[in-house]
């Protein structure tokens, strides 16, 4: 069970929060200007590092916001957690 | 008579005679005994049999690494199976068996429980688990997380504990003895901020200092403990390891640890005549006790000095040892292997190990987590001189006791390839018994290190799971049973649904009336009827309900519905798709527009949290500049519908001026005296209200409008009744004829997608998959034989053929699937909803349903039954 | 009940005492016809197949730890062919055909016990979906039965059915010829029968880059140098991602704990393999009498092999909703593995975009039973540079077009 510090409240137990895989990934502007690859790239694809992760979580059971976390995805550390690049 | 209780000393309380039973027999014990000890005390030494060759055991060590007295204790409802004698508790009245029934191994559950007997109603496992409770809520959440844990109660535990307790630190301290220095030390004990936790077994050291850990009671209640720590010390204290040698598994072949712990704590000699075997200089001052004790020291062998046990002799007791071809009488061999650091938990905890040359284990060396590990655990005891001694080379030396693996074993697996440490494991099933190896798994890694050449260091260790000692199913469930294995969710009316014989169904977390029992066909036949010719009504509160606030909430909209909504007037309703980023349908309802910037979403029952995160994180992570506000109102308002020719009538005598309301529009006003929200809206196609009211006047609504539907007679009907109303009009339902796989033109909802914006979803709806011709569409089905209900789920072929057997048949192309299917009883005849591939351009044609021993035939229609 | 006596697993493979060793431990060779990457069950049988089908046999197989150390000897051995779509139904099915010979095919008793699969039904919508996939698996010519709540019960006596639990069974499918298999022992066969046709399978031996030239992959860099190859098979389960990215190729794949458990040894009392995905469970009792049990998967990306507590915890509360009867019963132990998951949860094989670099994984939460048919027609693929007609469907190419094969129904908790 991790330890992770929301932004706004502090650090609370996994089991409040839900994961969103990889942040970092912006929404395409204009979804109709790409090939079917570069839109299926966007859709299904994402990061998958041994190591060092930033990701999505959301404080589902708690302030419902959403923030990003740098962790280890082999460690589990949470070098740390931050809700504006 | 061998073993016996000596005249006095000991930790025990002479005063308190305990009455228990073993196999039947009636036996006494003191307070204060281990079942272990008081067998030993009543010189019974047979515990158990061994699986595989059926050999006799005896209890051979004083603590948690016991690998061969396992026992069942208990009866009935409490029976716990595979119990370590060592750790359990005299009390009594207690009952205990030993296993000796293998090789049919172990314990048969079914006769624990007699399948199902009484006692298994939910309660039954609050009051195992969570007794006391008053203790459970003021122990438990303040416990949780805390500045020091410290797991062993030994003397480097209690110091621990201690310097952290003084300073003000909030200190636990768990012990899995029911008695240890912390549990006696007052010092600790009179300080506030220090919890000393005995019988509690930390079992699982996860990430970030989170452990897990399972307290007991004298009877053997049980309770789960989360702690979460600043900082965790381990002083776990180190297993002595037995010695392997020839017919080293003889009962009263014990550690000699266990020996002298017998002696001093229990008071209990294990024996009168002890032959000590060691490897180090430990096994001289052990012999040095004994004697001071009173027991006859027959030998000291030790291995560094010459000749060593080669085996041992006696039936069922141990009755002699040769050594060298000498034989030497005893009934009792006490083994000082070397000590292993308990290092189970540092090694979950992700602590890497070393191998200690010199003292011969494996100790602690680096962790990522804020541990410590202080005393034995850390190896911090003299080396005594250790010499390797590994294996005697003889027949029967048992290296893994409950797994019956000898050291040829191990020496044949290396002989065969099985060189890694988890290859040998796996392949001798070393070290996966009830003891997980914890007096043998040095053993056999070192025997395998000398059979493939390599030292210890290089041959490595295997990683240490939890749990540390075997818990609990019941433990780890806690109370999130029965009830309580998922919050049940209920509507305001659901007491007069009940009442009046509603049977329920689960969508998602809620309980909603499925039909008017008793019966379904009938319930749903009347229900249906009522619906269409005269008045019926339903419980819609379950529906999601989203309010949706700002200055951008049209603009949002617009993005994750695939129609446009910034044009709705105000005071209008429409119906609105949702798809995924993949272009497949993920929830619909209806939304509609309250004010400029205000609109009320609905989303399916199921799908209302899912919808209410998704929009979350759209307007979180992608467009936060929009500034729009999503509030769940699902259990705010109550929701009745009523549905039916008379439904305006009904309406102009309890909502006067509101019965005039046109379709798809809303207005508030004021229903049977309630402020309401009345939406003209319809998932039936009948004339139809929803009519909204705070949650907490749902009821009051509802019976107003029976009593005043009862003259029009008014049915209320349930979901299935719901779902053949709207099948009838050939409207969807998302989780029926949609499986994650379906986009809005699949459904011929193409009037619902706007052509001219982006939003979620819309560039898959183009990839070349989602533009194929030949696609699986929505069709109406009509059965050849109009009574026949097809079932739902069932698939669709172009040729005439029964369901094959299966296995063995040849595969028959299949076209579609039966997505819904019901008697309508306003048709007067069966009809389905369905799936085909090509399936617009197929209507008028025909299908096979294939059924068991038949097809039966079906005519492909447009998906809308009643006009 | 169908329970072979419990005795050492050496003895009950062979029944013998003396075995020559069961494989060589080779260096490895300056280059080969095929390498293989990952030593789990699915790279071992692309090995064998490759030797023995194809007589392409200067194979090498590269595995970073010890062969079978992966997800194979960490599954729950769940084997079952009633998937629901018509790709997923064949590939499936073929590897259960093969499973069905594979003690002999291997001279080595792999332990297929095919005792029935049940996948229970709890609510209304569970019902159709199981009716759906047991039509379909029978017109596919997979054996499949729907049994009602009674019928569920004359089955698995244990299983409680009172409607009045929070979510009563409504009713299973059946699949009889489904069950459990030894997952060392089917590792072990491959490995071993693949090493007697000349396969060098080098264990310790972890591949950190692709030699790449020209668009075309000419070999591998390992902990144990560099070694020439005519064609590469990337087979590495968890780490898939991690090896593509290595030839610079993204995959829509995510890494997770999965996790599993054992109770300790019971005697026979659950005589069929139990899932359901409305609750969460799979249970089945091992040949030692261990219930043997899967938990969740954790929602974060991992490479840990461990997840997280409370799915564990969950987990037993789902499990004894099911079998009240289990409440005493003691976890011994429990593990965790990484699995690829893919985004229709089904596998990817076939080509990648560098020549001659090939793909077999996103297998996840359930790819155990298909070790024999997932290596069989892998070895085809890489034999003939094309895709084996079975795998074509399981191209990469599939999330372009959005030709998925979504199994998340047959799928979901996956085993
Ligand atoms: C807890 C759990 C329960 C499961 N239960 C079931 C079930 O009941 N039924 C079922 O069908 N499936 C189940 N599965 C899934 C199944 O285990 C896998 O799909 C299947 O075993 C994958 O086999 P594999 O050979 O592809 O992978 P693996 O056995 O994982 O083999 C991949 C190998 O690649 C090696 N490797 C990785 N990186 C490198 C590198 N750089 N160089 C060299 N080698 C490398 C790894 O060390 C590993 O040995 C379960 C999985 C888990 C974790
Ligand atoms: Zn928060």
């Amino acid at each position: 069970m991790l330890l992770i510090r929301c932004p706004w409240c502090g650090p609370r137990d996994e089991t409040e929060f839900r994961c969103g895989g990889e942040a970092h990934v912006a929404r395409p502007p204009d979804p109709q200007a790409l090939d079917d690859a570069a839109w299926a790239e966007y859709v299904f694809i994402r990061s998958n590092p041994k190591g060092w992760f930033r990701e999505r979580w959301v404080h589902a059971a708690g302030c419902r916001r959403w923030f990003n976390a740098e962790r280890h995805t082999v460690t589990h550390e949470i070098r740390r957690t931050y809700s504006k690049e | 008579m061998t073993a016996f209780r000596l005249p006095d000393g000991g930790r025990i309380d002479r005063s308190q005679k305990l009455r228990f039973h073993f196999d039947g027999r009636p036996l006494e014990g003191y307070q204060g005994d281990t079942l272990a000890s008081a067998l030993l005390a009543n010189d019974v030494f047979l515990v158990g049999r061994s699986f595989k060759y059926h050999r006799p055991r005896g209890v051979m060590s004083a603590g948690a690494e016991e690998t061969n007295a396992l026992v069942a204790v208990g009866e009935g409802g409490r029976l716990d199976t595979n119990s370590r004698a060592t750790m359990v508790e005299l009390y009594d009245g207690l009952v205990a068996q030993s296993l000796n029934r293998w090789p049919s191994l172990g314990f048969d559950v079914s006769a624990i429980n007699g399948w199902l007997a009484p006692f298994l109603v939910a309660g039954f496992y609050y009051k195992t688990f969570m007794w006391p409770r008053r203790l459970w809520q003021s122990l438990y959440e303040p416990a949780i997380r805390r500045d020091l844990l410290v797991v062993g109660g030994g003397r480097s535990g209690l110091r621990e504990a201690l310097a952290a307790a003084r300073t003000g630190a909030r200190v636990v301290l768990c012990d899995e003895q029911s008695e240890s220095p912390a549990t006696t030390s007052t010092e600790l004990s009179a300080l506030p901020n220090a919890v000393v936790l005995a019988r509690t077994t930390v079992f699982g050291y996860y990430d970030d200092n989170f452990l897990c850990a399972v307290e007991s009671d004298a009877r053997r209640q049980r309770r789960l403990w989360h702690f979460r720590a600043k900082r965790v010390v381990l002083a776990t204290g180190a297993h002595e390891r037995p010695l392997v040698f020839g017919g080293n598994d003889r009962p009263g072949v014990m550690l000699a640890s266990a020996v002298d712990t017998y002696l001093r704590r229990y008071a209990v000699a294990p024996g009168k005549r002890v032959v000590v075997f060691t490897n180090n200089d430990g096994g001289h001052q052990r012999a040095k006790t004994f004697r001071e004790l009173g027991i006859e020291v027959a030998a000291v062998i030790d291995s560094r000095e010459g000749p060593v046990i080669t085996r041992t002799l006696g039936g069922r007791r141990v009755e002699a040892v040769e050594v060298g071809g000498a034989r030497i009488a005893c009934d009792l061999v006490a083994m000082a292997g070397g000590w292993s650091p308990v290092v189970h938990l540092y090694s979950q905890a992700q602590g890497k190990l070393r191998w200690d040359e010199k003292k011969l284990c494996f100790v602690p060396d680096t962790c990522r987590q804020r541990v410590r590990v202080v005393g034995r655990a850390n190896g911090e005891f003299p080396d005594h001189g250790i010499e390797p001694l590994w294996e005697v080379n003889a027949d029967k030396a048992f290296v893994d006791f409950q797994s019956d693996v000898v050291a040829r074993d191990v020496h044949l697996a290396a002989q065969e390839g099985f060189a890694s440490v988890e290859h040998f494991k796996r392949y001798t099933t070393t070290g996966m018994s009830t003891d997980q190896g914890k007096t043998s798994n040095i053993n056999a890694l070192a025997i395998l290190a000398g059979a493939t050449g390599r030292s210890i260091a290089e041959t490595g260790t295997t990683t240490f799971r939890p749990p540390y000692t075997p818990v609990a199913y019941g433990v780890l469930a806690g109370r999130d049973l029965g009830d309580f294995l998922e919050p049940i969710r209920v509507t305001p009316i659901h007491d007069w649904h009940a009442a009046h014989g509603a049977v329920f169904e689960n969508v998602g977390q809620w309980k909603r009336p499925w039909y008017y029992g008793p019966q379904m066909h009938a319930a749903v036949q009347r229900e249906a009827k009522a619906a269409r010719t005269a008045l019926g009504v339903l419980d819609a509160s379950t529906l999601g309900k989203i309010d949706i606030q700002g200055r951008d909430a049209g603009r949002f909209l617009d993005r994750v519905y695939t129609g446009t909504f910034s044009n709705l007037a105000v005071g209008k309703a429409r119906y609105g798709l949702m798809c995924r980023e993949d272009g497949m349908i993920f929830d619909d309802g209806v939304t509609t527009r309250l004010a400029e910037n205000h609109f009320h979403m609905t989303t399916t029952t199921g799908g209302a949290a899912r919808v209410l995160d998704w929009l979350e994180e759209y307007l979180q992570t992608e467009w936060p500049e929009l500034e729009v506000y999503c509030t769940t109102v699902t259990e705010q308002w109550a929701t009745v519908a009523v549905a039916g020719p008379k439904a305006r009538e009904l309406m102009a005598e309890i909502a006067p001026g509101l019965e005039d309301l046109a379709f798809m529009t809303y207005r508030e006003g004021r229903v049977a005296g309630l402020d309401a929200r009345v939406f003209r809206i319809s998932f039936t196609g009948e004339l139809s209200y929803e009519i909204n009211v705070p949650g907490d006047q749902g009821l009051a609504l509802w019976q107003a409008v029976i009593d005043a539907g009862t003259k029009h007679g008014i049915a209320p009907y349930g979901t299935e009744t719901m779902h053949l109303l709207r099948a009838e009009k050939g409207f969807i339902i998302v989780g029926q004829e949609t499986d994650g796989t379906v986009t809005p033109y699949d459904l011929g909802l193409d009037w619902a997608v706007a052509k001219q914006k982006d939003f979620v979803g819309r560039r898959s709806l183009t990839r070349p998959d989602t533009r194929r011709a030949d696609r699986k569409q929505l069709v109406g089905l009509l059965p050849a034989d109009p009574r026949e209900v097809l079932p739902e789920g069932a698939q669709l072929t172009e040729v005439d053929v029964a369901l094959p057997r299966g296995h063995g048949s040849r595969p028959v192309p299949m076209v579609g699937h039966v997505t819904s299917s019901y008697m309508s009883p306003n048709l007067g005849r069966s009809f389905a909803l369905a799936l085909v591939r090509s399936g617009r351009s197929r209507i008028g044609t025909e299908l096979y349903v294939p059924l068991e021993g038949r097809a039966a035939k079906v005519r492909l229609a447009a998906p809308v039954f009643i006009k | 009940m169908r329970f072979s006596a419990f005795s050492l697993l050496r003895n009950a493979f062979t029944g013998h005492e003396e075995w020559p060793p069961f494989w060589r431990f080779p260096e490895p060779k300056p280059s080969y016809d095929v390498i293989v990457i990952g030593g789990g069950g699915h790279g071992l049988a692309t090995a064998y197949y490759l030797a023995k089908e194809h007589g392409i046999r200067n194979v090498a197989v590269l595995e970073r730890g010890w062969l079978g150390g992966g997800n194979t000897g960490r599954n729950t051995t769940i084997v079952r062919s009633n998937y629901l779509w018509d790709e997923s139904a064949a590939i499936y099915e073929h590897a259960l055909q093969l499973f069905e010979t594979l003690s002999e095919e291997l001279n080595l008793n792999v332990m297929l016990s095919q005792r029935g699969v049940l996948n229970l039904a709890h609510t209304p919508g569970d019902v159709r979906e199981a009716v759906r996939r047991v039509h379909a698996n029978r017109l596919n010519g997979i054996d499949a039965e729907w049994l009602d709540a009674k019928q569920v019960k004359d089955f698995c006596p244990i299983v409680n059915i009172s409607p009045d639990v929070r979510y009563p069974v409504l009713g299973a499918t059946l699949q009889r010829r489904a069950g459990v298999a030894r997952h060392d022992a089917v590792a072990w066969g491959y490995a071993r029968a693949a090493d007697a046709l000349g396969v060098d399978i080098i264990q310790g031996c972890e591949v950190t880059g692709f030699d790449i030239a020209g668009g075309r992959v000419r070999g591998v860099q390992t902990s144990k140098g560099t070694i020439g190859a005519g064609r590469v098979g990337i087979v590495a389960a968890g780490h898939n991602s991690v090896l593509a990215a290595m030839a610079g190729v993204r995959l829509p794949l995510q890494s997770h704990p999965l996790q599993a458990l054992v109770s300790e040894p019971v005697k026979p009392v659950h005589n069929c393999v139990v899932m359901s995905n409305a609750v969460h469970v799979y249970v089945s009792q091992s040949d030692k009498g261990e219930l043997v049990m899967g938990a969740g998967i954790d929602g974060y990306n991992s490479y840990a092999q461990r997840g997280s507590f409370h799915v564990i915890e969950h987990q037993m509360a789902a499990c004894l909703e099911l079998f009240p009867i289990f409440s005493r019963l003691r976890m011994m132990r429990s593990w965790g593995g990484i699995v690829d998951v893919c985004p229709d949860a089904s596998p990817i094989i076939g080509a990648l975009p560098v020549q001659d670099l090939y793909i077999n994984g996103g297998w996840g939460t359930g790819g155990f039973k298909a070790t024999p048919g997932s290596g069989h027609v892998f070895a085809w693929t890489l034999a003939k540079g094309e895709a084996h007609p079975l795998a074509k469907p399981f191209a990469l190419e599939r999330f372009t077009t959005g030709a998925l094969i979504d199994e998340h129904g047959a799928a979901a908790v996956a085993h």
